[in-house]
């Protein structure tokens, strides 16, 4: 039996309004599950836009994208919605957290809008707060004195690693991050990326890496360059 | 619900300028309140000034003008009625009972009435309540006085000392009646009414003191001491108004057009509850214009927290594009931003409340003692609680415009996070 894949991309056609022109033509892209992908692209090259249209945020002008082999462009909005929240995971770039929630409100906070992960989250028989302590501890951010600072007075990289946490609670089957280490110096980037890695692999979930950083590329298995792909006519600069 | 615990947060963390708006909810509210119980129960104060009177009768001129020379001693008659024409009408045989009422005279300020014995007995106010003595008893003499509570409270009288009664109404007055000095025998409890500030004499006391005067002087050579004057008639010639107690209350039509088309002399009587409600949409206009103000005060708190609303809407796109990206809904957006409104219009109302009951608590001595207006402390009327409704109605629909914003944002940013 053929296993679905993570990501199925196919004949997608992207542009902000039709009279504009198009920002993202692939013809075809495949993402089995489990797998850590980086892909690669300039700043501009619409890295962004293709995540949006993965996590269902933005819709593709014309084809197919496939998420656990749902054709997700074709459910409607609040659908959508409910299928990014309970699949995917989140890592931005810079300021994820909420500022207004404590380390551990931030950690659970997609189990308020996911009935799926949440349950995934205590099915072991721990509690959200032991679940929760549990990534953190494995991202090395358990220490009491940490969970109870203010988020806003943590570091870049403490932030980023509750952001991990709050992207991995659940276990959503895709991890999204965009960028998440360009705000580390480079020693730091490789302890976070260690980490990211040890909990997708635990949790099986296939980790989708965006960017611009080529040093990072030998650490994944599976590389795209978002340029060769991309069929659009070359823009002008 | 999680996304309103939420809005909590976010507020607690914002709680400095949601403090602000707090206050700002709330005062305008307890100023909203403070004033519609205000008009309310002046209102019923004012309507419970006399009670039980059927027809209130006197020289003619306007209705109003005679309600509030007669009831509320405010202004002065037009003219006198003949002893004559009362008594004609004190004997008619659908009335019931009387009260002849004398103007005109004041003691600091507070106004002389001319009475008999019928006033303690008949007059009512309120929902029909009687007169009732604080200490000492009605005058049975020329030369007593009964006090309204106000006028003992602020002059410091007690029973037995002697007070001398000036002519004419204004609060200095050269011409006293130095050498007919009254005794007082009683002072009546309070009753919010114009009662209060009333000083009660004898009709015959009246006519006593002026016996010797002629066109508002004392005329020299026909100076009589206080004993001898008693020995004269003094049953009084003419009198200011008086008040009619009808045996029923069908007749009471048929009497007022009686006394108004007497031939003998122009009289006027009124149903002293039209009269009220006249006077009152009189005066309805300057109190329709407050209550207009405290509703933009209102309105103006309203609008404060939408301007912080909404100010702080654009800093806090990253915030909705996390919690977009975490799989929060455009909808639950919308319900955030508008939760916050909710929150703070109803968390203001309730502070609003508290203070209005505050207030109410420590003015309510004040008030009742300078303004004789008792402002009882009970739960909200249906009216409050309507009003608190429309607030925190008003308080949801202002809310939902930054709440649209955001959900629009939300829609167009999605998780696209801008610096």
């Amino acid at each position: 039996m053929p296993q679905i894949n993570a990501i199925e991309v196919d004949n997608l056609r992207f542009a902000w309004r039709r009279e504009l022109p198009e920002v993202l033509h692939i013809p075809q892209l495949e993402v089995a599950r489990g797998e850590r992908i980086f892909i690669r692209g300039a700043s501009g090259s619409g890295k962004s836009t293709l995540l949006a249209l993965m996590a269902g945020v933005n819709l593709p002008t014309s084809g197919e994208v496939k998420i656990l082999g749902e054709t997700i462009n074709r459910l409607g909005s609040a659908k959508r919605d409910h299928f990014r929240s309970d699949h995917i995971g989140f890592v931005f770039q810079l300021f994820n957290l909420i500022p207004y929630l404590s380390v551990l409100e931030n950690v659970t906070l997609p189990c308020r809008f996911s009935h799926l992960r949440k349950h995934k989250a205590t099915e072991s028989g721990n509690s959200l707060h032991d679940e929760a302590m549990r990534l953190l501890g494995h991202l090395d951010m358990a220490h009491t004195d940490l969970v109870h600072r203010p988020v806003t007075e943590l570091s870049v990289g403490q932030q980023q690693r509750v952001a991990t946490a709050r992207a991995l609670i659940g276990a959503p089957e895709i991890i999204i991050a965009d960028e998440p280490t360009s705000a580390l110096d480079s020693d730091m980037r490789q302890a976070f990326l260690r980490l990211l890695f040890q909990e997708c692999e635990e949790t099986g979930s296939t980790l989708l890496f965006v960017s611009h950083d080529r040093q990072l590329e030998p650490l994944f298995e599976h590389h795209i360059a978002l340029d060769e792909i991309n069929q659009t006519p070359v823009r002008s600069v | 619900m999680a996304i309103l615990s939420l809005a909590f947060k976010s507020l607690l963390n914002r709680r400095f300028t949601a403090t602000l708006i707090l206050v700002s909810i709330a005062l305008s509210v307890s100023l909203l309140l403070g004033v519609e119980r205000l008009r309310v129960e002046s209102r019923n104060s004012f309507a419970n000034t006399i009670s039980g009177t059927d027809l209130v009768v006197g020289a003619r001129s306007g209705a109003i003008n005679l309600l509030l020379y007669s009831v509320f001693r405010i202004g002065d008659a037009t003219n006198n009625i003949s002893w004559k024409s009362y008594r004609k009408f004190a004997d008619h045989s659908l009335v019931k009972w009387t009260i002849p009422i004398s103007l005109g005279d004041s003691h600091l300020g507070y106004r002389v009435m001319g009475t008999n014995q019928d006033y303690f007995l008949h007059y009512k106010y309120a929902r029909k309540r009687s007169l009732a003595f604080d200490q000492g008893q009605p005058f049975e003499q020329v030369y007593q006085a009964v006090l309204g509570h106000e006028v003992a409270e602020m002059l410091n009288y007690r029973i037995g000392q002697k007070i001398v009664i000036a002519h004419g109404a204004g609060k200095t007055s050269f011409a006293m009646h130095d050498d007919k000095p009254f005794e007082v025998v009683g002072i009546l409890e309070p009753t919010g009414t114009p009662v209060d500030r009333t000083v009660h004499v004898p009709l015959e006391g009246i006519e006593a003191i002026h016996s010797d005067w002629i066109a508002g002087r004392q005329v020299p050579g026909l100076k009589l001491s206080a004993e001898d004057t008693l020995k004269k008639n003094l049953t009084p010639k003419q009198i200011t108004a008086f008040m009619v107690g009808l045996k029923s209350k069908l007749a009471t039509f048929r009497v007022q057009r009686e006394i108004n088309d007497y031939r003998k002399e122009p009289l006027l009587a009124i149903l002293p509850g039209v009269a009220l409600q006249q006077l009152w949409d009189l005066m309805s206009v300057a109190e329709n214009a407050l209550l207009v103000v405290t509703i933009l005060v209102v309105a103006v708190g309203l609008i404060g927290m939408l301007t912080v609303m909404l100010a702080g809407l654009n800093e806090r796109r990253r915030e909705m594009a996390i919690l977009r990206s975490v799989g929060a809904r455009p909808g639950h957006i919308l319900l955030l931003v508008t939760g916050e409104s909710l929150l703070l219009s109803l968390v203001g109302m309730a502070l609003g409340l508290l203070l209005l009951y505050l207030g109410l608590f420590m003015a309510q001595p004040f008030i009742e003692a300078n303004y004789g207006l008792h402002i009882p402390i009970d739960f909200p009327s249906l009216r409050e609680w309507m009003i608190l409704g429309l607030v925190g109605t008003s308080g949801l629909i202002i809310g939902l415009i930054p709440g649209f914003r955001a959900y629009r944002y939300s829609l167009s940013d999605g998780m696209s996070i801008r610096l």
